[in-house]
């Protein structure tokens, strides 16, 4: 039997980058909160032993245990799917901070095209640009509305970086300088110059100098340690919600943490939702936490898994193309090319997880698309994240990958080869979309999440052309050998791509098609509210956070704005009137 | 043991840590003196050498069986093992840089029982792009994979796998990599992919896990392991080549 807790004004399901903004903004105005965590605390403390590989970057140590729970895959509808049973293809978070703890810091913002991306590709396209079964949609909100809150999220984190006028448009510099220049990033912007491209100093969450946030938090100077990525930083130099918005809240005397507890329902009666059912881990006490606004902040998979399993919103049906949750599950597109460098060796193993440099010619519509077959592009970037020895033994393609020559050639080009890659938007499909599992269970009890993804042909048009040009400028940094870079036959769940997944339960200006409004509070039930990549409507070519950050300080303001006025904070627009 | 098996499974001498850093003796041309003691046969009374690979050549304790019952077994793993991985003119193979024993005690914790992956059933055969699919815990398909390793190399070759020519045991290999072998339980690629990646990470992790043994595994490939900070070297031009430190140091005395 569960035991009913005393009610609160706000409970919070996960406590990464989305709920720690939330508890922050939230708490500092005197609301209480409670977050409930379902993995451990941790802190700089935790990570002072951490420059281990085999630990953290192979075996997961900081990463979702699978064990309780997981989400099965499948390429397509007519196949079963199956439980990921190990984590690859991306690398979901657990514990405090989420997988804002080892996550790169790469920090930019989505482009105004993005936002509006069915209007401006219909302006300039036409309306069949991509065909029937991609589900373009905007946003509900444009650029100009959210540019405030993409540099609230940009101060909190301290991001280093600089201006460009390919990127979307700023109202004030970044916070911080950008991170030093290196042979590896001046030689991929004397390239992209050659060729025409305007690069600039990728934004940065590794931050160039010692930083105090508005909030008075410290973010410390970046050491360029090479273990970034898949690792804590044991200096707090990486912005991260434990080192900015969860002290942030803890401060204030009004949030109140609560690790280990693990949520399976939110409760849903007469309409609204008025509480949370969690399970705490290390007793395996069933508690019902009543609130009078929960707020879903646990990755994509989870805000829509919860949803599905609480029975809340209609589920997206791909035959009918009916139904939102679930729908517009989406990935990142990762096009690319390798040189290797003969007579030349880099310091490829010192470096940070978002420095590096970038160019935007091709990514959005900032390239006509008018002879091309698909849509949108990608961020070109090469980056020096520090390279490990288990996980980089890049060689020539003929090279096998094990025996005499993979020995040598992957020592010979250890120190010898870079790549550059892009972030490939990803536009929705009909057929990809996330449901439960008929018959996976986690070991509550509970259906799985169940994920159906392939790659479509926007994809793989999109892959080929940015992997042309990312090559253009491999060859023009003087690789001896270039070699681009192949999208598979299939998506497949087991080697790492990126943890960018989107989607599934979208924002929007018409309950129709989408879950939530521009404060990612959901149509239909008021005090309930879905934060994250989750509300993304489509993934752009970017890394997701920095827009996942200023979504989640809309919808603080939305959830202070809703305790006022209550009821739908966003007018309905009916999309369909227009078409 | 046969000779074949000795001269295969020859030892350099150890690398001297002082003369890496003194201008780096390693990279490509370093050919030490060969020391010729198989390393699990009956030299028994010579232990502390084998097996030692430290400096001092002391015992290392921590070089025994974890997980393994049976040393044969044990043999088995380290010959593949030195396929995937073998000592060449850059450095040392596989056994010598302590993988069997890496893979031995890995198989012994949570790696080798599955702990923090999704074990429940039901189990079925997965498309190329769903990833690991069999109820067999990790430790498990090493020990079928191991088993049909000798199998099939008494079906061939009418040999033991560990007496076989480098070249005939490669041949074994490439059959469970290319899916050419029945195995029950698993299928022959997820052992094979399991086998090779483990070795990898035995040759490069921290020697903190009992593989990459003095930190050879690293000096081979010029990675110098755990620096706290470059961020006054990061914007230099020339390669900067660094003696490798391990996590020990990071323990406070
Ligand atoms: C290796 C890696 C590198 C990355 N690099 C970049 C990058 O360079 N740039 C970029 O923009 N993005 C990057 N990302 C993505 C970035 O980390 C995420 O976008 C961001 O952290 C998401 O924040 P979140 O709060 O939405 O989710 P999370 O950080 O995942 O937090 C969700 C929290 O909810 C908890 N939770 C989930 N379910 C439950 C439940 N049922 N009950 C209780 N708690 C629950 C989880 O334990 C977790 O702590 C990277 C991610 C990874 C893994
Ligand atoms: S690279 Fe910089 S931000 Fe990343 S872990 Fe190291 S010191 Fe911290």
């Amino acid at each position: 039997m569960a035991t009913t807790l005393d009610k609160v004004e706000v409970v919070t399901v996960g406590v990464g980058w989305t709920g720690g903004i939330i508890a922050a903004e939230l708490a500092k105005q005197g609301v209480q909160v409670v977050g409930l965590e379902r993995g451990k605390a941790r802190s700089t403390e935790d990570f002072q032993h951490i420059h281990d590989e085999y630990r953290y970057a192979i075996r997961y140590e900081l990463m979702q245990d699978l064990s309780r729970e997981t989400i099965t895959f499948r390429n397509h509808r007519d196949e079963r799917a199956l439980p990921m049973r190990q984590l690859g293809s991306f690398l979901l978070g657990e514990g405090l901070g989420g997988a804002g703890v080892h996550w790169n810091g790469q920090t930019y913002r989505f482009l105004p095209y993005d936002l509006q991306i069915k209007t401006m590709t219909e302006e300039k396209y036409g309306k069949n640009k991509l065909g029937e079964d991609y589900i373009l949609q905007d946003w509900g909100i444009s650029y100009e509305e959210l540019e405030p809150y993409f540099y609230k999220f940009e101060q909190t984190a301290g991001i280093s970086g600089e201006d460009n006028k390919n990127s979307a448009p700023r109202e004030n510099d970044y916070p911080t300088p950008p991170m030093k220049e290196t042979p590896i990033t001046k030689r991929f912007k004397d390239a992209a110059k050659n060729l025409k491209l305007s690069p600039y100093h990728m934004p940065s969450g590794n931050l160039s100098e010692n930083y105090e946030n508005p909030d008075g938090q410290t973010i410390n100077q970046c050491q360029y340690c090479g273990f970034c990525e898949r690792f804590g930083c044991e200096y707090g130099a990486k912005s991260s919600p434990n080192v900015t918005v969860i002290p942030t809240a803890e401060k204030t005397g009004k949030f109140e943490l609560r690790t280990h507890a693990n949520v399976t329902e939110v409760i849903y009666e007469g309409g609204k939702a008025t509480g949370v059912k969690y399970i705490d881990l290390q007793t395996g006490e069933e508690f019902i936490q009543p609130a009078d606004i929960v707020v879903l902040t646990s990755y994509v998979m989870n805000n829509v898994r919860l949803l599905l399993n609480s029975g809340i919103g209609r589920p997206y049906d791909p035959e009918s193309r009916t139904g939102v949750i679930g729908k517009n599950y989406c990935y990142q597109i990762l096009p690319g090319a390798t040189g290797f460098f003969e007579e030349e060796k880099f310091n490829t193993y010192m470096g940070a997880g978002s420095l590096g440099a970038s160019v935007d010619d091709y990514n959005g519509d900032n390239f006509d698309h008018s002879n091309l077959d698909f849509i949108h592009g990608g961020v070109i970037a090469i980056t020096q994240t520090g390279k490990r020895p288990i996980n980089n033994n890049t060689a020539p393609n003929d090279t096998p990958n094990w025996g005499k020559e993979f020995k040598s050639q992957s020592i010979k080009y250890y120190h010898r080869n870079l790549a550059v890659g892009v972030q490939g938007a990803s536009i929705p499909h009909r057929n990809n979309y996330l449901s439960l599992d008929p018959e996976y269970e986690d070991i509550f009890g509970y259906p799985l999440l169940r994920l159906t993804y392939d790659y479509t042909e926007q994809d793989r048009n999109l892959h080929n052309y940015l992997t042309e040009k990312s090559a253009e400028i491999m060859k023009e940094m003087g690789a001896s050998r270039v070699e681009p870079r192949e999208i598979s036959d299939h998506y497949s769940i087991v080697p790492y791509q990126t943890t960018h997944n989107t989607g599934g339960v979208i924002m929007g200006g018409d309950p129709e098609t989408s879950a939530v409004n521009n404060y990612s509070q959901m149509w239909d039930v008021e005090n309930l509210f879905v934060v994250g990549a989750s509300a993304f409507a489509h993934n752009g070519g970017y890394n997701p956070t920095g827009t996942v950050g200023a979504l989640a300080y809309r919808a603080a303001e939305g959830i202070l704005k809703y305790r006022e006025e209550s009821g739908q904070l966003v007018k309905i627009v009916n999309d369909r009137k227009h078409a | 043991m046969t000779e074949k098996k000795t001269s295969k499974m020859s030892r350099r001498r150890f690398i001297k840590n002082s003369s890496y850093a003194a201008g780096g003796a390693i990279g490509g041309g370093f050919l030490g003196t060969v020391l010729s003691k198989n390393l699990f046969g009956n030299n028994n009374e010579n232990q502390g050498q084998k097996q030692g690979a430290t400096n001092n050549e002391s015992t290392n304790y921590n070089q025994a069986l974890m997980y393994f019952t049976r040393q044969s077994d044990f043999e088995i793993l380290s010959s593949a093992t030195e396929r995937i991985f073998p000592e060449d003119d850059n450095g040392p193979g596989a056994v010598k840089l302590g993988v069997p024993f890496f893979i031995d005690h890995q198989l012994a914790g949570s790696y080798g029982r599955n702990d923090r992956e999704y074990m429940r059933g039901p189990f079925y055969p997965a498309s190329d792009f769903q990833g690991y699919q069999t109820r067999l815990k990790r430790h498990e398909v090493f020990d079928v994979g191991i088993q049909a390793i000798e199998r099939e190399s008494k079906n061939q070759f009418d040999t033991s796998f560990v007496d076989l020519e480098g070249e005939q045991q490669d041949q074994i290999l490439q059959k469970f990599q290319d899916g050419e072998v029945d195995l029950k339980g698993v299928t022959p690629t997820t052992f094979f992919e399991l086998l090779r990646s483990a070795t990898i990470e035995g040759a490069y992790s921290d020697p903190l896990y009992g593989g990459n043994n003095n930190m050879e595994g690293w000096m081979m490939k010029e990675f110098p392991g755990n620096y706290m900070s470059y961020i006054n070297e990061i914007d230099k031009k020339d390669f900067i080549k660094k003696e490798p430190k391990a996590l020990r140091a990071h323990i406070a005395h």
